[in-house]
């Protein structure tokens, strides 16, 4: 894959984002039309049906290089990459050829058509014409997950730079359904109208984490304060008599919540609404958790349909009457979704999700402590003159969260991370006091720094007490702070509890293993936020 | 049964009949050092025995200790032992300890690697019953390309980066690594410019005969404009930081065989990894093991249980032995490897 496999060098072996951009700009300039329209697709997250399991890539990879699988096995989470462990296995190459991206996809199409038994045999010819960066792509191909430093945005303004085309243009043409082998380049980079394919939605905006006092954004009549809610982001879609629903990750969810589709009865075509998807019971929304069992499903079950039914929060208006609204101000398009849904009734399935008004910056601030007894993370702030962006742009949306919860825990366990934090000690599990006992709570593998994941991974070596498999107990000596966004009661846990988004906020070097907190206290916090 | 000839102690391992430590980690009376790197050379022994250059370069970094040297293969008997140094090839200066006791023979390689980089003595497999074996790259991901194709890698990045008129600064351990990269780097391309602590090394091996290439240390008073182009060889914690800013614009780059890995290669942040080790691969030390012709095994720092656990299945007798070279510690090691 000679012009990809020079590209992802050239991505990886540079941290500055201009080069990036330009390496993958003149990629797509000069590099054959499948392999472009391949490239894009695999930056986009799309990839080929996986060819094979991993089970048997490992199994094989460890048979041409001649070592046991245990050993395999072990070298794998120190590496931190299955694709990238193999090809550093395996011996080189005896006769590396060059094939395009698309060859090798192909070629892995063939392979997956083939018999079982002849699967092997197929994979084997690949990895002995290969070198190792090629080997390592083509193992991606086939484990998926095509990270390498290219974000959807780098990748769209490459694309821009490359085609002359409109970024933003180009940002929409990208979302929704394509399919690499149905089109051509010039039919995926050509401008066209919004409208032209009724599932395509439009990027989302995002909003910043205010973290200057809420003073700094002037006078409070110019801003729409709502709750921050804890469930998902959506876009609804009504179009050409159908509907869609996109996540902002760009998956499309439509059939994961059926409960949606009747919206269609109630609200005209042309319509694009954006909200947020939550559990609702006893007139209220949900913990997160409850949203969770519905997630990721293809068909729902009846009876979670019936446990945990969802409805549509919504935030902002997109498009009405098949008119895109985006470029008009918020107080337009809210006016507008308000007048979209008065008087709906229950069954569609939609709310206007409530202004939180107040008459002064100080005001909001007491409104906005009482959030997490509302369910909601705290306020978003959004500029009633500010257009619908197109990802994330700081100064017309804000986040306005809580301050997390915290408790301070003990570290129990320990095990390394992946990728690029292999090699170091970064997953570990924490515990509470009970009495003399330690109780495991949670997990956290985030908001430490490099330096301090290393020192930490020193002194895990040094603090080992017993190995369980890739895990670790160490001496309950090293206390953290803990912080969490919610607290949920979950007979799965030991402890009978269950955080969201668990991060260590700080270690406490001050602070000896006797003085962290207790389970009475988790509790006590279970009893007032859960 | 007779006694091991070495035991494994806290304070580091002990030979009963020289009654002298290897590389000991707390002071001792009497050490034999490997090498001169600082988690195997300490201060604050009684006497230091080692090779003659290592010698030098102790003295350069641990100042006026009392160190005697002894050339490779001139056995000394020390106590009821004997004891030589023999050709490590990890860096100029290193060496594997023999130590023969009553007829047997055990080494104790220190760090090593078998291919010859040019500046550190070649390394010679020695017969011995027991081997006590460093393992830090143990693992059968690591794979070393042979040091002419790094070396053209290297020297390609530099000839691109000085044809755009910047500076290419290079991060690698300032004694040893610093030293063989230097000498594989084609001076034709422009100069090369060193930071102070890898020209104190230079000037030691130079004073001994040891070390040819012209370098010139980066002083306060050095003209920044002159580095435009140029190669600068630097401690890996020299690269991001003002100092490595000041000299303009610039491409950085970190040699070591961590850069193996790509998760350790983003993590350094450097732009580019150079795959190159002054331990031995894989490959290496399973040849090496296999060429002391010893029965015990002793694998040291590095992957020590997978590295034992994989020799016993060869049909070895492999025991992990915890040290205290850069420990069990692959964070540290890192900077060294």
């Amino acid at each position: 894959m000679k012009e990809f496999a020079q590209l992802f060098t050239r991505l990886d072996q540079t941290t500055k984002t201009s080069v990036k951009t330009e390496a993958l700009a003149q990629f797509f300039r000069e590099a054959p039309e499948t392999d472009r329209l391949w490239a894009v697709a695999l930056f986009s997250g799309r990839r080929p049906k996986r060819a094979v399991t991993t089970t048997d890539l490992r199994l094989w990879a460890a048979e041409e290089a001649g070592i046991p699988l245990w050993l395999f096995e072990e070298a794998y989470p120190i590496v931190g990459d299955l694709a990238e462990t193999i090809s550093l296995v395996l011996p080189p190459a005896p006769d590396p050829q060059e094939q395009s991206l698309t060859q090798w996809i192909l070629e892995l199409r063939a392979i997956a058509r083939a018999a079982p038994e002849q699967r092997r045999a197929g994979v084997l010819a690949a990895w002995a014409r290969q070198g190792t960066t090629e080997r390592f792509l083509f193992n991606k191909l086939i484990t998926g997950g095509f990270r390498i430093g290219v974000s959807r945005k780098l990748m769209t303004r490459a694309l821009a730079q490359a085609t002359g085309r409109d970024e933003a243009a180009l940002a929409l043409r990208l979302m929704g359904t394509w399919d690499p082998e149905a089109t051509t380049w010039a039919a995926l980079t050509a401008e066209e109208d919004a409208d032209s394919d009724a599932s395509r939605p439009y990027p989302f905006c995002l909003a910043s984490p205010l973290e200057d006092p809420p003073e700094s954004l002037g006078d409070l009549s110019d801003w729409l304060a709502e709750w921050k809610w804890d469930g998902i982001r959506g876009q609804l879609l009504l179009r050409g008599g159908t509907h869609h629903l996109w996540s902002r990750g760009e998956d499309l969810i439509t059939d994961s919540f059926p409960e949606l589709a009747r919206a269609a009865d109630f609200l005209p075509q042309g319509t694009v609404i954006d909200g947020e998807i939550l559990v609702w019971g006893d007139g209220a929304p949900q913990p997160f958790a409850a949203l969770q069992a519905r997630l990721g499903r293809k068909t729902v079950p009846k009876k979670l349909l019936a446990e945990a039914p969802v409805r549509l929060l919504a935030y902002d208006l997109l498009e009405d009457g098949g008119e895109d609204l985006r470029a008009a101000p918020l107080s337009h398009r809210r006016a507008r979704l308000a007048a979209l849904l008065d008087g709906l009734p229950e069954e569609a399935g939609v709310d206007l999700s409530p202004a939180v008004t107040a008459p002064d910056w100080a005001a909001l601030a007491r409104l906005r402590s009482e959030a997490r007894e509302r369910r909601a993370e705290g306020l978003m702030l959004k500029r009633l003159a500010s257009p619908y962006r197109d990802g994330r742009r700081r100064g017309d949306w804000w986040k306005w969260k809580l301050d997390p919860l915290s408790v301070d825990a003990v570290m129990i366990y320990a095990q390394q991370g992946h990728g690029r934090r292999a090699n170091l000690f970064t997953d570990f599990t924490f515990a509470v006091r009970d009495g003399e006992a330690l109780v495991p709570f949670t997990k956290a593998y985030s908001g430490l720094t490099d330096a301090e994941f290393a020192e930490i991974t020193t002194w895990v070596r040094r603090h080992t007490q017993a190995r369980f498999g890739p895990v670790r107990q160490v001496t309950p000596d090293l206390v953290f702070e803990i912080a969490f966004e919610g607290i949920q009661a979950s007979p799965r846990h030991k402890s009978g509890i269950a955080l969201r988004f668990p991060r260590m906020a700080r270690w406490r070097r001050d602070k000896p293993a006797s003085e962290v907190d207790t389970l009475e206290g988790l509790r006590a916090l279970l009893a007032r936020y859960g | 049964m007779t006694d091991p000839v070495l035991r494994f102690t806290e304070r580091g391992m002990y030979c009963t009949a020289a009654d002298a430590y290897v590389d000991p980690w707390r002071p001792v009376p009497r050490a034999i050092i490997t090498h001169a790197h600082s988690d195997h050379a300490r201060p604050g022994m009684g006497s230091y025995l080692c090779t003659p250059l290592t010698a030098a370069l102790v003295r350069h970094r641990l100042g006026d200790v009392p160190v005697q040297a002894l050339p490779y293969g001139t056995p000394l008997r020390m106590g009821e032992a004997t004891v030589s140094f023999h050709p490590a090839g990890h860096v100029p200066g290193s060496a594997q300890v023999r130590l023969e006791v009553a007829g047997q023979v055990w080494v104790v390689s220190g760090d090593y690697k078998l291919e010859a980089d040019g500046v550190s003595e070649p390394f010679e497999p020695v017969r011995c019953h027991g081997f006590v074996t460093e393992c830090t790259f143990g693992l059968p991901v690591f794979r070393w390309d042979p040091q002419a194709q790094v070396a053209a890698e290297m020297n390609r990045w530099w000839a691109a980066n000085a044809a755009a008129g910047r500076v290419s600064i290079l991060g690698a351990y300032s004694l040893g690594k610093a030293q063989r990269l230097i000498a594989m780097l084609d001076p034709s391309i422009g100069p090369v410019l060193t930071h102070g602590a890898v020209e104190g090394t230079n000037a030691v091996l130079r004073g001994l005969g040891a070390f040819a290439p012209a370098t010139e240390q980066i002083t306060p008073e050095f003209d920044r404009a002159r580095a435009r182009g140029a190669m600068v060889v630097a401690p890996p914690a020299a690269l991001g930081s003002a100092w490595a800013r000041r000299l303009g614009p610039g491409s950085e780059a970190f040699a070591s065989g961590w850069m193996r890995l790509r998760g350790i290669r983003r993590r350094r942040g450097a732009e580019r990894g150079f795959v190159i080790s002054d331990h031995a691969d894989w490959d290496a030390l399973l040849r090496a093991v296999a060429e002391t012709g010893a029965e015990k095994i002793f694998p040291t720092h590095g992957y020590t249980e997978i590295f034992a656990r994989h020799l016993k299945a060869e049909g070895y007798d492999a025991t992990p032995v915890p040290t205290e070279f850069g420990g069990d510690d692959e964070a540290e090691a890192e900077a060294g490897a």
